[in-house]
């Protein structure tokens, strides 16, 4: 497979915070490739410099062998950039928003209008072509700009929380509209998430950022197995927790605990054994959910050391 | 992972996939651009150009009552210069703010990923805010001319004068938006720059002293001020009209150079 993305040794400072601190990646051509981290991890760091909009202070970034360091400009011919927000089209109607983009990116002006016919439908968007961004939906809005960014095409499409704020089936449209590009053209997908669920369902793999570092880089399927045999148990009570009772003690005692949500990391086998304890003891009666979940990124995420804030879940 | 209900139509421009396509023309950028600024302006537009042209002929009217038997290069050269102050309004004030505010709100990294020329990105914003002065410059010049008893014949001169005014103020106008570090500071700058085109534009330049008709010369817009005074007067000269533009196109030139590479570092900051 060959480079689409080459990152060495990128070091980023702002003032006295570090944004970046000596990164390394490289992504392959064709790939659905995440950055995951929480917010303030130095995600978007990265992919401002990826574009050429912000250069490094240290560091190497090759896009399919063009030197992005050296040359900024040549990234806006092979990217097509989402940023966390776009206001720039925010005061025109949909539709004219895509077709000036593919207009930006060359396309003749009957061209683009066509693009954007299709795209506009391919997001759901039919209905509010005509209205302007800024009278739309956060979430219809974040479409637009989903919409936008895949006028005339570009070999690497680097997205920036593509799918921040969109409900469960907007979100499985932008999917399907990223992975329609990928399995027909082979775009190549950098994508910025801090949604753990998107990680694990849509890339090839994954960058996990902690603190301007990758703290850990691979599929997701390798990650979690690399990590820990445990699972997660989540129990949440409907009264006060039963601590005369031994196995919740005893699982008191691990538990990290949000109002009446615990969640314990245990063994399988130890796993089990407190759940068929749990449901068929006295404890059951204060007990009003419960479940049990193999590691997810999230868990990787902790046991390399994150930190468990601003990362999604849903 | 992905299941969606509608068929979706083809993914178009797999063409552009396959290679690093040229840079988007100059032109197409410009024209892009000037549609996407224009379409923003919309709503704003009408009233401010109301305010802009009511403030110049506001300007004449005061000044009319004031002198009370004017000659006729001192009625030329004011009402010139109160058309051209709708320009300056625009690509100066104006357009000062639009700038200060897309640096501000990270608008110019829109531009900036794209395969755009900035300077074509600067000139076409600019372009659509000139655009909606010539209205207002000609409402000005046609009521000036008629409160001053000037002859109507070489008219016309208010388009290229408004457009050689327009090119010259609106570089001014976009460097002083992305080079200030504030939004206010940009709007405060194009405010003192408005308020120089003022008194050096109105004020014929055989009432200023010495020192201020050099500096008359230094701002962008008198050349186009001229211009347009020459033609009211009744006594432009093609020759004259020519050098003039050129001389505005060449100060235009140099400050819209100067705002492109302050929108690249703004980008860049």
């Amino acid at each position: 497979m060959s480079a689409a993305v080459v990152v060495q040794d990128v070091t980023k400072t702002y003032d006295d915070l570090v944004a970046n601190d000596g990164i390394h990646l490289d992504v392959g051509a064709g790939e659905v490739f995440g950055l995951l981290g929480p917010n303030g991890a130095g995600k978007s760091t990265l992919v401002r410099q990826l574009v050429g909009l912000t250069r490094p202070d240290r560091g190497g970034i090759d896009l399919f062998g063009h030197d992005v360091v050296a040359t900024p400009s040549v990234a806006g011919h092979l990217v097509a950039y989402l940023g966390q927000d776009e206001p720039a089209l925010l005061d025109l109607a949909v539709h004219a928003a895509v077709s000036t983009t593919a207009r930006l990116r060359g396309e003749s002006r009957r061209a683009a209008a066509a693009e954007a016919t299709d795209l506009v439908e391919e997001l759901g968007l039919t209905a509010v072509a005509d209205r302007p961004l800024a009278r739309l939906s956060g979430g219809q809005r974040r479409l637009a700009c989903v919409a936008s960014a895949l006028a005339a095409l570009r070999p690497l499409l680097l997205l920036d929380e593509p799918t921040a704020g969109l409900d469960p089936v907007a979100r499985r449209e932008v999917w399907a509209a990223i992975a329609r590009r990928r399995d027909a053209h082979g775009v190549t997908v950098v994508l910025v998430t801090h949604n753990v669920i998107e990680a694990e369902a849509v890339l090839d793999r994954v960058a996990i950022l902690d603190r301007g570092r990758v703290i850990a880089c691979d599929t997701p399927g390798r990650l979690k197995a690399a990590v820990s045999d445990d699972v997660r148990l989540d129990l949440v009570w409907r009264l006060d927790p039963p601590y005369g009772d031994p196995t919740v003690a005893a699982l008191a005692d691990r538990a990290v605990v949000a109002g009446r949500r615990w969640t314990v990391r245990l063994s399988a086998d130890d796993a089990r054994a407190a759940l068929g304890r749990l449901t068929g003891g006295a404890a059951f009666a204060s007990l009003d959910d419960f479940t049990l979940a193999t590691p997810s990124l999230e868990d990787v995420y902790l046991a390399l050391g994150g930190r468990d804030d601003d990362l999604e879940r849903a | 992972m992905t299941q969606v209900s509608r068929t979706p139509p083809p993914v178009r421009a797999a063409a552009a996939v396959a290679a690093v396509n040229g840079r988007t023309s100059w032109w197409s950028t410009a024209d892009a651009v000037y549609r996407l600024a224009l379409a923003r302006g919309r709503i704003a537009r009408g009233p401010l150009l109301f305010v802009a042209t009511l403030q110049s002929v506001g300007i004449l009217v005061l000044l009319r009552g004031v002198v009370r038997h004017p000659d006729r290069a001192t009625s030329a050269a004011v009402v010139a210069g109160g058309s051209v102050l709708v320009v300056a309004f625009v690509a100066l004030n104006l357009l000062a703010q639009r700038f200060g505010a897309m640096r501000a709100g990270r608008s110019l990294d829109y531009f900036a990923a794209l395969p755009v020329p900035v300077s074509a990105v600067v000139i076409g914003t600019a372009a659509s805010y000139a655009t909606f002065t010539v209205p207002g410059a000609l409402v000005t010049a046609v009521v000036g001319a008629a409160m001053f008893g000037l002859p109507f014949g070489q008219l016309w001169l208010v388009v290229p004068a408004v457009v050689a005014s327009g090119i010259a103020l609106s570089g001014v106008g976009a460097a002083v938006g992305l080079l200030m570090p504030r939004v206010e500071l940009a709007t405060v700058a194009g405010q003192l720059g408005m308020t120089a085109v003022l008194f050096l534009g109105l004020i014929p330049p055989a009432h200023l002293p010495l020192a201020a008709q050099g500096l008359r010369q230094a701002v962008p817009s008198t050349y186009a001020v001229d211009v347009l005074a020459a033609g009211l007067r009744g006594s432009a000269t093609p020759g004259g009209v020519l050098w003039r533009v050129a001389a505005s196109l060449a100060y235009g030139a140099v400050t819209l150079a100067i705002a492109a590479r302050a929108f690249r570092r703004a980008v860049a900051r």
